[in-house]
């Protein structure tokens, strides 16, 4: 009973912290311009951070042009979460409509708690507890932010425009952990930059995805052999 | 501008959440292997990084150094400090706004 609380306080914790990026991301979406019920409806049906930040970052660029390249590459951010569900899956054993809900909660801090138990009665506990709190505190805190975003009229003057930059390199940093990784983020930024002032906006993105396909296969074909 | 919005919202929702159902339907093994993985981890790192280099150094199309660059100094010292994600945000902005206040 005691391990069961110290999970639960674990699940609040992450969904609190979690949710205190959602006010990051309701500001940055009303400045990109969306309203704050499109805002709020991308964190009830996308409810995945990485994906959500992309969407209204090539918008922010890009405007209605962009809406493809936008849709574009919240999904392909949005692929991490699949692998989440493989792990995920056998552990579970959900059916039918649990698994429409549980495949909604999958996401980093679900999956993150989850796998660092010890046993499978903990890892469902850790999932299903992480999942519902970071669901409800992110929606909470996305509703707030995008309020405050509402009164900001010029979103320069207060660097919401850096604070969106920002928060990719405070996701990315944790993530560049060997050398194949940081030499995908190096090429993929530089591509990115200077690709701009050619293509349409929101391609620069999608440009640095090819980025990572083209240095996977290199790597590939170098080691036929290795992980990578 | 406001109907597009609404269709994207809800088209690229799907389309995330597409993922999500897939990865609890397939056979482990499909996406299971390591060099799936290993691009998985490619793909999602080269967007975030490619978002920082848009968001950071590009305005309408033209690259631009402007007051978002000593901001995106300040959170990768944080990041490399691990301060947490929601105070990296405020400081970057913090920084963006006072250099605009001030120069």
């Amino acid at each position: 009973m005691a391990k069961t609380n110290s999970l639960l306080v674990t699940s609040v914790s992450v969904g609190l912290a979690t949710g205190l990026y959602g006010i990051s991301f309701g500001a940055l979406s009303v400045a990109a311009g969306l309203d704050v019920w499109q805002t709020c409806v991308l964190s009830l049906l996308m409810f995945s951070g990485g994906s959500q930040f992309a969407f209204v970052g090539v918008i922010a660029g890009g405007g209605v042009a962009a809406i493809p390249a936008a849709i574009a590459s919240a999904w392909m951010m949005g692929v991490r979460n699949g692998f989440y569900a493989v792990a995920m899956a056998p552990i579970l054993q959900l059916r039918k409509l649990q698994r429409v809900a549980g495949a909604q909660l999958t996401i980093d801090e679900s999956t993150g708690v989850a796998l660092s138990q010890a046993d499978t009665a903990k890892q469902k506990f850790g999932f299903w507890a992480t999942g519902i709190s970071v669901f409800v505190f992110w929606n909470l805190l996305t509703l707030l932010g995008a309020l405050l975003g509402e009164l900001m009229s010029d979103p320069a003057v207060w660097g919401l425009d850096a604070a969106a930059a920002a928060a990719f390199v405070a996701l990315v940093w944790p993530r560049l952990t060997d050398s194949p990784i940081r030499v995908v983020a190096i090429l993929a930024f530089a591509v990115a930059i200077l690709s701009s002032p050619y293509v349409p906006q929101g391609i620069p993105v999608l440009l640095a995805g090819l980025v990572a396909v083209a240095v996977w296969a290199a790597v590939g074909l170098r080691n036929p052999e290795s992980e990578c | 501008m406001l109907m597009e919005l609404w269709i994207a919202v809800v088209v690229a929702s799907l389309s995330v959440y597409s993922w999500k159902i897939l990865g609890s339907t397939l056979p482990e093994r499909v996406l299971n292997h390591p060099k799936v993985s290993r691009l998985a981890t490619f793909l999602t790192v080269a967007l975030m990084a490619g978002l920082v280099g848009v968001q950071g150094f590009v305005d309408n199309r033209e690259i631009t150094l402007d007051a978002r660059l000593p901001a995106l100094l300040i959170a990768v010292v944080l990041a490399i400090l691990r301060v947490p994600f929601i105070l990296i945000v405020i400081a970057a902005a913090a920084t963006a706004a006072g250099v605009r206040f001030f120069f």
